[in-house]
C-alpha cells in the first residue's frame, strides 16, 4: 500500500497504517502493553499512564493508546524505565482506594488485579486510603462502590460515546473527582437506562451486577455463548451460569456482529424469568371441559391431545389450526407448520408477527 | 412485509444494522428504537454524534430519538401516507430524484407520479398537522442524501392501511434510488427475537420455508415428497381469521406454541370467547399464561436458555442459541414436543437433535441452503446464503430487486378506520416501553425491570391533563367502543395534545380489551396505532 509506515517496536520492524495509534500497531503484532483506561471505538484519553512507552527521540514517555505512529518511529516497551513508570501507575491506583479482593466481585476478572499481579507488586509503597464514599445498592440491577473506582472514565464512555445514553459524567475535581449521574444520584434516582455496559467495561470492582455478587466466582461459572432472546437485534450474549442457574448475563466477551458486545436492559438484566418458580414443570390436562386443569404425564397428555384431535380431523383439514411462534427457534417454528401442514393437512398456520 | 414485498419482492430489511451508521441521514418513523431496539438505536445515535448523519424523525411521539434529529415532523396518527406523498411529489416537482435509477430499476412510476400531484405542502399540512416547510425540509434532506436509510416499525404497520403506507415508504426510497445500496435501504425492524425467522420457516398461511408459495405446484411437490403426505394449495387462515373461525365453530382444534394472543390480540373479549368454543386448545409455553389458562392440554417447555437452535435476527442474520442450563421439572425443547405430539396425532416425526432438523430445513430452504451449525458457530450468516462458498447477503436487490424491477405503487391517503369524535375525542395509540416486552410474561418476572417500571401508564399531554383537572399519577379510564381500561396518568410532551399513550405490558391493564381490531386488508395487521377514546379520572 502506498501510505504504509514502517515502524520498529522493540526490535522489530512492523508495518502500519497513517493514523493507528502505536498500542493499535503493538496489539495487532502480539506486542504487549498493559492498558486501564483505553476503551476500543471510543477516544483514546490516555488519562492512566499505564500503557506509557519509550519512543526515540521523545523528550519523555508517551501514551501508546493516544500516540499516532509515524513512519520510522522506534518504539520500546520493556525498557526499566517504562516498567518502572508502569508500575509506579497500579501501585498508585492500588493505593487510591479500598480494593479488597477477598470479597470483591471482581477478583479473578478483574484488570487492576491482573496488573498488580503482572509487575509483581506485593504491596503498594504508599499508605492504602478509602475515598469514603457511600455503597449505591438502591437498584436491583447494578451494584456501585465508587472506593474501588480508578477514575479511568471507561463507564463515562461506554454511557457516552457507545450506548449515547449520555447519563454518566465526571463530577469534582482532584481527590474528590468521582464519576456517575449528574448531581451525584444514584442510579435509579437518574434517567439512567440501565443498559448496564458501565458494569461490563469496568476494570475493578466499582461497577458490577447486583444478582451476580455472591453468586459465584468468574472461574466457577460457565460461559454459554448465545443469542439474546428478547427483541430483534440478535445480540450476541453470555449466559454465566453457575450451580445450574443463570447468574449473570454479558456482551463484552462477544465483540461480534451485531451488537458488538453493547446490550440493553431487557437483554442484561431480563434473564430471572428463567428460574421463576411459576415455571410450567409439567403437562396439565382439563379433563371434563369446565373442569380444572390436573397435572399429567407427557404420555397421558399426548394419548388426550390425539384422541381428541382425531374427533376433529373427522370434521376435515381445515378444523385445525396453529399459531407458532416469533419467540421459539427456526427449527421449532419450521416443525410446527411442517405438522400443521404434512400431518393436520391444512395451512391454517400463522404467527404473531403482525401484533 | 406484504407491502415490502410487492414493491420489491422481498419482505425482509434491505440492509444491516452497521450500515446505520454509514448512511448520510437516516429517516425513522413508527420506530420508537431506543425503547423497542436499544442496540441499534445507540447505532444511530453514535452516527448523528459523529456529524457525518443526519436523523430525520417522522413520529406523533416526541421519542427519545427526537433529541438527536436534524428534523422532527409530528404528523397526526394515520396520516403517513399523505406525508411521504407530499415528501415525493416536492422531490419531482424540484427534480432531486433519482431520475436514471427510476428509469433502469423501476417500473410504474408514471402511475406513482399522477397520483401524487394534488399532494402539495399545504394540502399535506392540512392533512396531517406536518408545517409545509417542515415537509420541504424533510424532503430536501432526504433526497439529496448519497445514501438514504429508512427505518421503520410497528408505528409504519399497525395500521388499517399499513401495507399502504410500507408501500408509500418503499416508494420514497426507490424514488431516491436508495434501494440496493450500502448505507441505504428500507429497513422494517423486527420487535421479537424471531419473527423472522417465523416468517422464514413459513409460519404463514401461504408460504412454506423461504416464501415459497403454497399455490405454487411446483414448491407443493416439493415438500409434499420431502414430507411424505399430500399438501393442500390453498392459502390458510391468519391469526385473525383463525380467532374469527373458531367463535364460528368451523376451527374445532387449535395448537399455539409460545403465544399469548389473550393479551396481544386486539378486541380481548372476542378472543377469549372464541377460544373457549374450540374442542381442543393446546397450548406449549414456559408459563401458564392467560391464552395456556384456557387450555384442555398445556405442555410445559423450555426456555431459550435450556436448548439448542437459531433464531434469524432482524438483518437476515441465523444465529445459533445455545442450552446454558436445564429445564425445570419435565418441561422439554419445544421441537421435541412438537416431534412427539405430531406421532400422538398420526403423523410421526422423530429428531435427535434441533441441528438434524436445520439440516433438512437448509435441503429444502434455496435462502438457507448454505447454512450450517459448523459455519455459524461464532459469527451468524445473513440469508440469501444459496451454497457452502457463499458468505452470505449484507444488503438485498444489489443490482435487480428479488422480483425484478422494483414496483411504484399509487397510493392514495385514507384514513384510519376510527377517527376522534364527540364521544371518544382522544386518538389512543399503543406500543411498548423499554423495560418491558410484550405480554410481561418474562420482563415482568425480572425486580430490576419491575423496579424501574412497576406499573401501566397512560401518557397524556399537559393541556388535556389541565382541561381534564388530571395530575401527574391519578387514575384514568380511557374507554372505547368496545370497552374501559384503567391506569395512572403520566403527563408528558411525549405525546401532543389529543393524543394518549399506553403500553400492553400489563394484564391489570389489558389496553387491547379497547384497542380496534380493524384489520388491514392485505397485511392482516390490526389497527393499533389509532382508535378513538374518551378519557376521564377515575373514581
Amino acid at each position: 500500500m502506498a501510505n504504509e509506515l514502517k515502524v520498529t517496536i522493540d526490535g522489530m520492524e512492523f508495518s502500519a497504517q497513517p493514523g493507528q495509534t502505536i498500542l493499535e500497531v503493538a496489539r495487532a503484532n502480539g506486542v504487549f502493553i498493559p492498558t486501564l483506561c483505553h476503551l476500543q471505538g471510543t477516544t483514546n484519553v490516555g488519562a492512566c499512564r499505564v500503557c506509557v512507552v519509550e519512543v526515540e527521540n521523545a523528550r519523555s514517555l508517551v501514551a501508546s493508546c493516544a500516540m499516532p505512529v509515524s513512519d520510522g518511529m522506534v518504539v520500546k516497551t520493556d525498557t526499566p524505565k517504562v516498567k518502572s513508570a508502569q508500575r509506579m501507575v497500579v501501585e498508585l491506583l492500588w493505593a487510591s482506594g479500598d480494593h479488597n479482593c477477598l470479597t470483591c466481585e471482581k477478583n479473578g476478572d478483574c484488570t487492576l488485579q491482573d496488573l498488580v499481579y503482572h509487575f509483581e507488586i506485593e504491596k503498594p509503597r504508599f499508605p492504602m486510603t478509602s475515598p469514603g464514599v457511600l455503597q449505591d445498592d438502591t437498584n436491583e440491577m447494578i451494584f456501585r462502590d465508587l472506593n474501588k473506582c480508578i477514575l479511568c472514565g471507561r463507564c463515562v464512555r461506554a454511557c457516552n460515546e457507545v450506548q449515547v445514553n449520555e447519563i454518566l459524567d465526571f463530577a469534582q475535581r482532584g481527590s474528590k473527582a468521582k464519576v456517575g449521574p449528574a448531581f451525584g444520584m444514584n442510579y435509579i434516582d437518574s434517567d439512567c437506562y440501565f443498559c448496564g455496559e458501565c458494569a461490563d467495561v469496568c476494570p475493578t470492582g466499582a461497577i458490577t451486577f447486583k444478582a451476580a455478587r455472591f453468586a459465584g466466582r468468574p472461574w466457577e461459572t460457565r460461559k454459554v455463548a448465545t443469542t439474546c432472546t428478547y427483541c430483534g437485534v440478535g445480540c450476541q450474549i453470555s449466559l454465566h451460569t453457575h450451580k445450574g442457574k443463570v447468574v449473570k448475563v454479558s456482551g463484552k466477551e462477544l465483540h461480534r456482529q451485531p451488537n458488538f458486545g453493547s446490550l440493553c436492559v431487557k437483554g442484561r438484566f431480563g434473564f430471572e424469568f428463567i428460574h421463576d418458580p411459576s415455571r410450567l414443570t409439567k403437562p396439565l390436562i382439563r379433563r371434563e371441559k369446565g373442569g380444572a386443569l390436573e397435572e399429567a404425564s407427557w404420555d397421558e397428555a399426548y394419548s388426550f391431545s390425539g384422541k381428541k384431535y382425531q374427533e376433529v380431523i373427522k370434521s376435515g383439514s381445515s378444523a385445525v389450526a396453529g399459531l407458532a411462534s416469533a419467540r421459539c427457534t427456526n427449527e421449532e417454528n419450521y416443525l410446527f407448520q411442517k405438522f400443521i401442514r404434512a400431518g393436520a393437512g391444512t395451512n391454517n398456520v400463522d404467527h404473531c408477527a403482525r401484533l | 412485509m406484504a407491502g415490502l414485498a410487492a414493491a420489491f419482492g422481498s419482505g425482509a430489511m434491505t440492509n444491516s444494522i452497521e450500515e446505520f451508521e454509514v448512511a448520510d441521514v437516516i429517516l425513522a418513523t413508527g420506530t420508537n428504537t431506543t425503547e423497542n431496539h436499544p442496540v441499534i438505536a445507540s447505532r444511530i445515535k453514535r452516527a448523528v454524534k459523529s456529524g457525518k448523519t443526519k436523523l430525520i424523525v417522522v413520529d406523533p411521539r416526541k421519542i427519545d430519538l427526537v433529541k438527536y434529529a436534524a428534523i422532527w415532523l409530528r404528523q397526526r396518527p394515520g396520516t403517513d401516507v399523505a406525508v411521504f406523498n407530499g415528501m415525493m411529489r416536492y422531490i419531482i416537482k424540484e427534480n432531486l430524484h433519482a431520475k436514471e435509477y427510476v428509469e433502469t430499476r423501476t417500473e410504474n412510476f408514471e402511475a406513482l407520479q399522477a397520483c401524487l400531484e394534488k399532494y402539495t405542502p399545504e394540502y399535506v399540512e392540512k392533512i396531517s398537522g406536518v408545517p409545509a416547510s417542515d415537509l420541504i425540509k424533510a424532503a430536501r434532506m432526504y433526497a439529496e442524501a448519497p445514501k438514504g436509510s429508512i427505518a421503520y416499525c410497528m408505528g409504519i404497520t399497525q395500521h388499517t392501511t399499513g401495507a399502504d403506507n410500507v408501500k408509500t415508504i418503499a416508494n420514497l426510497a426507490m424514488l431516491c434510488g436508495n434501494v440496493g445500496i450500502e448505507g441505504g435501504g428500507v429497513n422494517p425492524l423486527r420487535g421479537q427475537n424471531n419473527v423472522q425467522g417465523a416468517c422464514d420457516m413459513g409460519c404463514l398461511p401461504n408460504v412454506y420455508t423461504g416464501y415459497q408459495q403454497v399455490a405454487n405446484a411446483d414448491a407443493r411437490a416439493k415438500f409434499a415428497k420431502a414430507w411424505g403426505r399430500e399438501l393442500s394449495d390453498k392459502p390458510g387462515l391468519t391469526i385473525m381469521e383463525m380467532m374469527e373461525g373458531a367463535h364460528k365453530g368451523e376451527i374445532k382444534a387449535m395448537f399455539i406454541m409460545g403465544e399469548n394472543p389473550m393479551v396481544s390480540d386486539p378486541d380481548l373479549d372476542h378472543v377469549g370467547a372464541s377460544l373457549k368454543k374450540l374442542d381442543l386448545l393446546v397450548v406449549q409455553d414456559i408459563f401458564l399464561t392467560e391464552t395456556a389458562q384456557l387450555a384442555d392440554v398445556v405442555l410445559p417447555a423450555a426456555s431459550f436458555a435450556e436448548k439448542d437452535g437459531t433464531f434469524s435476527n432482524t438483518e437476515r442474520r441465523v444465529q445459533m442459541v445455545r442450552k446454558a442450563v436445564n429445564p425445570p421439572g419435565l418441561a422439554k425443547p419445544d421441537w421435541q414436543i412438537l416431534a412427539e405430539m405430531s406421532t400422538a396425532c398420526g403423523y410421526p416425526q422423530s429428531y435427535n437433535s434441533a441441528e438434524e432438523i436445520f439440516t433438512e430445513i437448509a435441503t429444502l430452504t434455496p435462502s438457507y441452503a448454505g447454512i450450517t451449525y459448523q459455519r455459524i458457530k461464532n459469527v451468524g450468516i445473513q440469508w440469501p446464503c444459496p451454497n457452502a462458498e457463499h458468505q452470505g447477503t449484507k444488503f438485498l436487490h444489489k443490482d435487480s430487486f428479488s422480483r425484478g424491477k422494483g414496483l411504484f405503487h399509487a397510493i392514495g391517503f385514507i384514513e384510519p378506520a376510527e377517527l376522534p369524535d364527540e364521544e371518544y375525542p382522544f386518538c389512543l395509540t399503543t406500543g411498548r416501553v423499554l423495560y418491558h416486552y410484550h405480554t410481561g410474561t418474562m420482563s415482568r418476572r425480572s425486580k430490576g425491570l419491575v423496579q424501574r417500571y412497576p406499573e401501566s401508564l397512560v401518557e397524556i399531554n399537559e393541556v388535556d391533563a389541565n382541561k381534564l383537572n388530571v395530575l401527574d399519577g391519578d387514575m384514568l379510564m380511557l374507554n372505547s367502543r368496545r370497552g374501559t381500561v384503567s391506569a395512572k396518568a403520566w403527563i408528558t410532551d411525549r405525546v401532543a395534545p389529543g393524543v394518549v399513550f399506553m403500553n400492553f405490558h400489563f394484564d391489570e391493564a389489558l389496553v387491547n380489551k379497547i384497542t380496534n381490531p380493524a384489520l388491514d386488508p392485505v397485511g392482516k395487521i390490526p389497527e393499533y396505532k389509532v382508535c378513538a377514546v374518551s378519557v376521564q379520572r377515575a373514581g
